[in-house]
């Protein structure tokens, strides 16, 4: 199967420059059908692939085809090779299959957009652009993948442009990340440096030799793409870009920045693991970040009234958790968590943006309440995805992804009591919020009226998800609960397994202990939001609470702590600057030219016999000269 | 072949007509003297290139005449269709009065 | 054949009397081309000239050149140029015109210059003392072998040439309605 891979990004680029090229012309119905189709193609044949490389797995344990050369410069040739392990088999099943879920789903939520073909056009090159970054052999055609899809980002997050703020956010996200890319590109500068190659098996092959363990140009070279992976994925110094990217459309929301891109930085350090082993140091910078982020980004969300931004903040956070995951060493538990949170994050974003839609885009929460009873199907699904982002034990696909990394932060050899107990906290934490904008929500007396109802093209992508969400989680269950490791096995092909501290026990105590957390913050929540409400305004009166409620809801001030520390000494420097100093060489040398052509055009004088006069003064000249010498 | 002419006699006299051709050209007002003067000034050209042919015994002279008499009749009717469009549109054919095209 | 023998009497004859008859005829006629007032006249006394260098490119032994510049140059130019002048109707009032515009004030300045250049040119012209040379004769199938020889871009070169100039002339020559310059429509506001 593994010559019909070059298939499976080809769908969304055809998709893509069909409809960039000829949307204009096309059909409402015919757009979708390109759009969503494409995709849904791709997911198909993802299943095809996926399903014969399960059965039999193939020889050296991935599927790689090279298309063609891209260049070549000396030794340094990049191909165009697609490689297919377990690794991007999980992820690219779920680009595609939550891309295409999300896609149909697109076609009756942006059925009233007047760019339709844009949104579409736009999404398929995400698409294709995600897949190629996870697809890709080699870091180069890996970069290529993750500048596409920044790009895209900027694209869909700016896509109703007319209001500034939108293409603000956008120009922010696209800004903010590029630190982490140009970090990123320098790290692929350190690699081929050292290795002479970018192709990904070999350098992974070629590192443990190379260097040996704690090399500094070792951690160099992570702490670089480590850079990279915090930028696309929102983490902490580089977090700020995500929450105003809710600006775009709820299903780009969904796709690009809770499902895949987002988990691009999780993708990269998963993939080049063998570096960041080398480093014990990064690693404990990558536990550490995690630890922090999702901490910060639990409290805000804690904060949020804008339904978007609350979930904004729990993707950050959540990703926080996957980094915590990839620093303790538990690779599998990291890309398990992507995989669910994908599922339930998807899920949430678009039942959301049903809901908002519903309410005539009303994005604040204490404006809803009450849809419990009109909008059944997404109350329930909204339930279940909520359940699964507060890991409810046992029913919900969360718990057992979530449950994973508590563990191994208390006992992975990296793992210490400290990052467990801020997991700990993070678990309740993401309890509360839920909880809140659960209540907030659905329960309650209805503030805004329905304005109208979502469709079957919006409410099936949501119970396929919802489907996932509850059950995709039983296919990794702990060592105390029947150990089914479906999952762990398939990755340990690629990814080295865990390594525990010894002498560990009591995992069935550290699952109670965080089944109670959980269900704290959920009482807590339930408390504070629906069943006395008098307690928070009584809270609200206390000076220091509220200005910390402003430290978190601007999400702990680090924009403001940027403003000043970046933008405005850069903005001072350009108005000293305004002038430009250089420039005035150039501009002398063109004030002189117009100068000396204004001289000069007086001899244009418009009379012919001027001109042969000229001619024959000249002649007259040349031939002096000639005489003369 | 007795007394031949000499070939400074006929360059000098390529000159004369030259200087003659220009001097038209900068004296006349109307433009159909000036194409004229043109006209005179392109024979002694080609004048000056015959008699160099002729000096060496080589054909280039007389092909390169030939070039000069074909571009000539190309800037003729090209000069003479624009003479006739000047006239239609000025009412004059006074050099002096066409001074448009100023810098 | 017969240009042949033409050729063969007049070197048999006292070559040079007749060059320099023929070249103070040139002189002459060109000298009244650039001071008549008449157009007509202007260009009956070029083609004087013009048939008296003819004479002069026989006696230098270019008897194929000689037969051009009266088929094509005295023939089919100059009849463009009455053609033209016939158009315009240019007649006894262009001529007091001219004489009204030709006024020693104007003209002795392009004199002045253009006597100091051909004083230049003569003086460079006389000053090399080359060796005496005969002046030989170049048959026009030397010519024709040259022209389509190592010349057929340049004949190629002409050809496009001309064309551009019949389409030039057929595009600029249309009879369109008059259409003032931007410049002219405020002066005359018709």
């Amino acid at each position: 199967m593994d010559y019909l891979l070059w298939l499976i990004p080809a769908f969304p680029l055809v998709g893509f420059i069909v409809l960039a090229l000829l949307g204009k012309h096309l059909s409402r119905f015919w757009i979708a059908i390109i759009g969503a189709g494409s995709v849904s193609l791709s997911a198909i044949l993802t299943f095809v692939i996926g399903f014969s490389f399960l059965s039999s797995t193939p020889t050296g344990g991935h599927y790689s085809q090279t298309l063609w050369t891209w260049l070549e410069v000396a030794a340094f040739n990049p191909k165009i090779t697609l490689y297919l392990d377990a690794l991007s088999l999980v992820f690219v099943f779920v680009i595609t299959f939550i891309g295409a879920l999300i896609h149909i789903y697109s076609v009756a939520f942006m059925a009233a957009d007047k760019d339709y073909a844009r949104f579409f056009a736009c999404m398929n090159l995400f698409v294709f652009s995600m897949l190629l970054l996870v697809l890709a052999d080699n870091l180069l055609l890996l970069y290529l993948g993750w500048e596409g899809v920044g790009l895209c980002s900027y694209l869909l997050i700016g896509f109703w442009y007319e209001n500034p703020t939108n293409g603000y956010a956008a120009r922010k996200a696209f800004i903010i990340t590029r630190l982490g890319d140009t970090a990123m590109a320098i790290g692929l500068f350190v690699i081929f440096y050292q290795f002479g190659t970018l192709v990904i098996p070999d350098i992974l092959a070629l590192a443990p030799s190379t260097w040996h363990e704690g090399a500094t140009i070792a951690t160099v070279a992570a702490l670089l793409l480590l850079a990279g992976g915090i930028g696309k994925s929102a983490q902490l110094p580089l977090q700020t870009w995500l929450p105003d990217a809710m600006a775009g459309p709820s299903p780009v929301s969904a796709l690009i920045h809770a499902a895949t891109m987002v988990t691009a930085g999780v993708y990269l350090i998963a993939r080049m693991h063998v570096i960041f082993q080398l480093s014990p140091i990064v690693q404990m910078i990558v536990a550490g970040i995690g630890a922090a982020t999702l901490l910060i980004a639990g409290f805000s969300a804690l904060t949020q009234y804008d339904i978007k931004r609350v979930l904004a903040y729990s993707t950050i956070s959540q990703i926080g958790y996957m980094f915590l995951a990839l620093g303790l060493g538990a690779w599998t538990a990291a890309i398990f968590h992507f995989m669910i949170h994908a599922f339930f994050k998807a899920l949430l974003f678009l039942a959301a943006g049903a809901v908002i839609e519903a309410l005539n885009h009303e994005h604040n929460m204490f404006k809803m309440g009450g849809l419990k009873n009109k909008l059944p199907v997404i109350f329930w699904t909204f339930l279940i995805g909520s359940a699964s982002l507060a890991a409810l034990p046992i029913i919900s696909a969360g718990f057992y992804s979530k449950d994973q990394i508590l563990w191994y932060a208390w006992a992975s050899e990296h793992g210490s009591p400290i990052l467990w107990l801020i997991a700990l906290l993070g678990a309740f934490i993401t309890a509360a919020y839920t909880t809140r904008m659960m209540v907030l929500t659905f329960w309650g007396d209805a503030k805004t009226s329905v304005g109208h109802y979502p469709g079957k093209l919006m409410t099936i992508p949501l119970i396929v998800l919802a489907f996932f969400s509850l059950f995709a989680g039983f296919i990794e269950l702990p060592h105390n609960f029947g150990q089914f490791t479906l999952f762990s096995n398939l990755l340990h092909q690629v990814l080295p397994e865990t390594v525990l501290k010894a002498g560990i026990h009591g995992e069935l105590l550290f699952q109670l202990l965080a089944l109670l957390v959980t269900f704290g913050g959920i009482y807590l929540a339930y408390i504070f939001w629906y069943k006395q409400p008098q307690r928070i305004e009584k809270l609200k009166r206390s000076a220091p609470l509220m200005s910390l409620y402003r430290f978190w809801f601007s999400g702990w001030g680090f924009d403001q702590v940027y403003q000043v520390l970046f933008v405005k000494p850069i903005v001072f420097i350009a108005n000293i600057n305004k002038n430009d100093v250089v420039d005035k060489l150039y501009q002398g040398i063109t004030t002189a030219t117009v100068h000396l052509y204004r001289l000069l055009s007086f001899t244009q004088s418009g009379s012919l016999r001027w001109y042969i006069i000229g001619l024959v003064i000249g002649a007259i000249l040349i031939l002096s000269i000639q005489l003369m010498l | 072949m007795n007394a031949p002419i000499s070939i400074e006699m006929v360059m000098l006299l390529a000159g004369i007509l030259f200087i003659l051709g220009i001097a038209g050209v900068i004296i006349r007002k109307n433009i159909i003297f000036m194409l004229l003067s043109v006209e005179i000034m392109l024979n002694a050209a080609g004048l000056a290139f015959v008699a160099a042919g002729s000096r060496w015994a080589q054909p280039d002279g007389q092909v390169m005449f030939i070039f000069i008499l074909t571009m000539a009749a190309a800037e003729v009717s090209v000069g003479l269709a624009l003479i006739l469009r000047i006239y239609h549109q000025h009412k004059s054919l006074d050099i002096d009065k066409l001074k448009e095209m100023k810098g | 054949m017969k240009i042949h023998q033409l050729t063969y009497i007049a070197y048999c004859l006292k070559m040079d009397i007749f060059f320099y008859i023929t070249a103070f005829v040139t002189l002459f006629s060109t000298i009244m081309v650039i001071t008549r007032h008449n157009p007509v006249h202007a260009l009956l006394y070029l083609v004087i000239s013009l048939l008296s260098l003819s004479v002069i490119f026989f006696l230098l032994g270019a008897p194929f050149v000689a037969l051009l510049e009266i088929i094509i140059y005295a023939g089919a130019i100059m009849v463009l140029f009455i053609f033209v002048i016939m158009l315009l109707n240019l007649g006894k009032e262009t001529a007091a015109q001219e004489k009204a515009w030709l006024k020693p004030k104007i003209w002795i300045g392009p004199v002045i210059l253009s006597t100091i250049l051909l004083a230049e040119l003569v003086y460079l012209i006389t000053m090399a003392q080359p060796p005496s040379y005969t002046l030989q004769t170049v048959d026009s199938k030397a010519v024709a072998i040259s022209l389509f020889g190592p010349y057929l871009i340049g004949v190629e070169l002409a050809a496009m040439l001309l064309m551009a100039g019949v389409v030039g002339t057929a595009h600029i020559g249309q009879q369109k309605k008059t259409v003032l310059h931007r410049f002219l429509k405020e002066e005359e506001p018709s």
